[in-house]
């Protein structure tokens, strides 16, 4: 009797809800960091990323648009998928980076519990950031967090599943879609982190996931006019962080440059906007002004 | 109607006939000098240094040192008094300071005396009051000061402009370079003597008076941060030049604000706010609300009686306590507002101006109305900064919302209706950092304004706008 031949898996792309190859058909080989081969990924280009920022772009109305409640339920609800395939996580993440398989599960339980703070953050963070302003007239004033809209992630290259996670869920928490490139070496953990978010009841489009090169597809997100925001964290080369944030410069994104570090709040911030509204409360201010 | 006898403003201000730049404390040559003349008469009214690129440097090191010897280990509370000290002054002088403004500025003094100026001593106070509470604000239980604020400001409000950016800066434990706009020096100037009076210690408060490339110098200097309000270019331009640098930036840009007026709006009052929406300030305003979208069954109703309001408006002598748009800035401000109207007429829109005459000397512009306006035309989409409005109807709320969002700006927008959860509603979708609802172009030091999209990033004003001058 022969063993049983193991079914392989192919790594697709996460866009708009499915999984799809790359459009351009290419792949690219991932090893582990000793050489050994663990699959191919898709080698995402221009096209795919422009896929991605119009899939985010159509899911971020209606998530902006869900209660605060509803979204921390869906988070909380990626944390429990992961938690059932914390093991599956674990393995792909020790192959990917070389670390011992315990090291590895200690990172992925540290993803779970960061879906699960930042599933609680979203019915408070408007609470926390907003409120209402005491202006010197008869106006009731109020000011709250709004997302600033499509935010494109260029994730952590050496920490290629907990940075991923970091990165994404204070954005998606605050009702930003996201396009994401995965680390470019080792983009596996993140490609089947996309299985989890597909059964969590997170809709389409809201995070969509690429691997490619980063010299390749960040420029283009870079000066996508439809990105609002553009997270540099990945981006180790610093002459092409710069040229990223110039070709940023053009539609006036919001940029996190690299290395910047903050707590959960002052990530969910960076990705806030500030809508203020006034109100006249009284009939003074209802007659206008002083014309 | 009535006829009105002249009510000239009778304070005149000391205006010196030269002013330096203020670095370190002290009024200095610089490189070059140049002229400042009142838009409403073409008289030139001081001259004035402008500084060069070695006077920037000079300047930003006079800033770190008083940074990081004086102002930045300095007590919050002790910061704090000085900023109300300088609050207290500017009350004290107000004025002088408002017809000061009037003069180099070209708009009515009713504003300058009623709202520019007692709403820069607002913001020092305001901000006084933060600068020993900073760990309540919410940003982090250690926010830290940023260090050296290069700024430059823009001519629409010259004094309010500079308090927005120097009282927060200031209260956050920063020091300052300040460019005042290079048609609008004169009230920087003497807000740096009014520091001196107010003991300010030496480089807290630096004033650099120049055009763009004194700007220029200014990023590219060795601050901190960035403060910029202006046009949605230069912050562009701006925004690359320090890419890749460790500079902070906010950035305060441009906006073509709709001001929305639904079939149950109490008309009259919309009509007051459609004409403070976009006659205040000569229209020279970012938040200016320069499309008027109105539900078509109301249109005709509210265009009338629009007409019969803006046909009462006085333009001229700034100084008139009865004037209720003053001058344009300045002959190239008015050759921009005059270029984009005749490509409204040009790409087929009805323009309509009130009969109104306009004095001789000076830069001037009637109220104008353009009717029949689609949304690709270039009065519809660009940012005129006059008094121009681009009147546009629509006929579902649905149509509105997207009519009102489809601008790459989104400072502020406008919606008149007296249903509650109509506003509530429309104020959700509007892409825009600021909403009035049945009202128009209200500020205060404790309320954030800015923008998204094109029109910038950052807040200022509020709690919110504190984290754009502290490391958190």
């Amino acid at each position: 009797m022969s063993e049983r031949l193991r079914v392989k898996k192919t790594y697709k792309l996460y866009v708009g809800g499915k999984f799809p190859r790359s459009e351009s058909g290419r792949s690219y080989p991932v090893t582990s960091p000793d050489g050994a081969e663990l699959a191919n990924a898709a080698l995402a280009s221009r096209k795919d990323a422009r896929d991605a920022v119009a899939a985010a772009r159509k899911a971020q109305r209606p998530w902006a648009g869900q209660t605060a409640y509803l979204r921390g339920q869906i988070l909380y609800r990626a944390a429990e998928m992961l938690e059932g395939r914390a093991g599956q996580f674990a393995e792909e993440l020790a192959d990917a980076t070389g670390a011992e398989p315990h090291a590895a599960l200690g990172t992925v339980e540290q993803a779970i519990d960061r879906l699960v703070h930042y599933a609680g953050w979203t019915d408070k963070y408007a609470s926390v950031l907003g409120g209402a302003n005491p202006v010197a007239g008869p106006y009731f004033n109020h000011t709250k967090p709004e997302p600033l809209g499509v935010v494109a992630v260029l994730a952590p290259q050496d920490d290629p599943f907990l940075g991923l996670v970091e990165a994404l869920a204070p954005a998606i928490a605050a009702g930003n879609t996201v396009v994401v490139l995965s680390s470019e070496a080792k983009p596996l953990p993140a490609l089947s982190f996309g299985e989890v978010l597909a059964t969590s009841d997170l809709p389409g489009g809201v995070v969509n996931l690429l691997s490619g090169n980063v010299a390749e597809v960040a420029p283009h997100l870079a000066a996508h006019a439809d990105v609002n925001g553009i997270d540099l964290g990945g981006v180790e080369d610093a002459a092409l962080a710069a040229e990223l944030e110039a070709a940023a410069a053009g539609t006036l994104k919001v940029v996190r440059r690299p290395g910047k570090v903050g707590d959960s709040l002052a990530l969910l911030r960076q990705w806030t906007e500030y809508k203020t509204v006034w109100h006249p409360a009284g009939m003074a201010a209802a007659a206008g002004g002083g014309y | 109607m009535f006829e009105y006898a002249p009510a000239p403003e009778s304070v005149r201000p000391e205006i010196k006939e030269h002013y330096g730049l203020f670095v370190d404390g002290e009024f200095v040559d610089g490189e070059a000098v140049f002229k400042s003349v009142n838009p409403a008469t073409e008289e030139v009214l001081f001259t004035v240094a402008e500084a060069g690129a070695a006077d920037v440097a000079k300047a930003v090191a006079a800033a770190r040192r008083a940074q990081e010897a004086v102002w930045g280990p300095m007590s919050g509370a002790e910061r704090g008094k000085y900023l109300f000290r300088i609050a207290r002054l500017l009350q004290e002088r107000s004025r002088e300071f408002a017809v000061a403004e009037s003069l180099d500025n070209g708009k009515p003094i009713k504003e300058t005396r009623d709202f520019d100026v007692p709403t820069a001593a607002q913001h020092f106070f305001y901000h006084a009051g933060w600068a020993d509470k900073l760990a309540y604000a919410g940003l982090g239980a250690d926010p830290r000061p940023l260090g050296v604020i290069g700024q430059v400001i823009p001519w629409n409000f010259p004094i309010l402009m500079l308090a927005w950016k120097i009282a927060p800066a200031l209260a956050c434990g920063n020091t300052v370079v300040l460019k005042p706009a290079e048609t609008t020096p004169l009230t920087a100037l003497m807000f740096a003597e009014l520091c001196q009076e107010a003991d300010l210690p030496p480089g807290v408060v630096n004033i650099l008076p120049g055009a763009g490339a004194t700007g220029a110098a200014l990023v590219d200097a060795d601050v901190d941060k960035v403060a910029f309000t202006g046009s949605t270019a230069v912050g562009r331009a701006i925004a690359k030049s320090i890419a890749g640098s460790k500079k902070k930036v906010t950035l305060e840009l441009g906006g073509k604000a709709a001001n929305i007026v639904f079939d149950d709006a109490a008309i009259d009052q919309a009509v007051e706010g459609i004409v403070n929406g976009i006659f205040f300030n000569q229209g020279h305003v970012c938040c200016a609300g320069s499309r008027l979208l109105v539900q078509e069954s109301v249109a005709d109703e509210v265009l009338s009686r629009l007409k019969e309001r803006v046909a009462t408006l006085r333009v001229g002598d700034p100084l008139d306590k009865n004037t209720d748009i003053g001058a344009i800035n300045s002959a190239e401000q008015l050759e921009r507002i005059t270029a984009l109207t005749e490509t409204g007429r040009g790409e087929g829109a009805d323009v309509w101006q009130p009969a109104c005459d306009l004095p001789e000397n000076g830069f001037w512009f009637r109220p104008t109305v353009f009717t029949g306006v689609q949304q690709s035309m270039r009065i519809a989409r660009e940012e005129i900064f006059g008094p121009v409005l681009s009147v546009l109807t629509f006929r579902t709320p649905d149509e509105a919302i997207a009519k009102a969002n489809n601008t790459p700006y989104g400072l502020s927008a406008g919606v008149w209706t007296e249903k509650g959860s109509k506003i509530l509603w429309a104020a959700e979708r509007l892409r825009a950092g600021v909403v009035w609802a049945n009202t128009f172009n209200q500020f205060d030091a404790a309320s954030p304004f800015g923008g998204l999209k094109e029109s910038g990033y950052g807040r200022e004003g509020g709690r919110q706008g504190l984290e754009a001058y502290l490391d958190v």
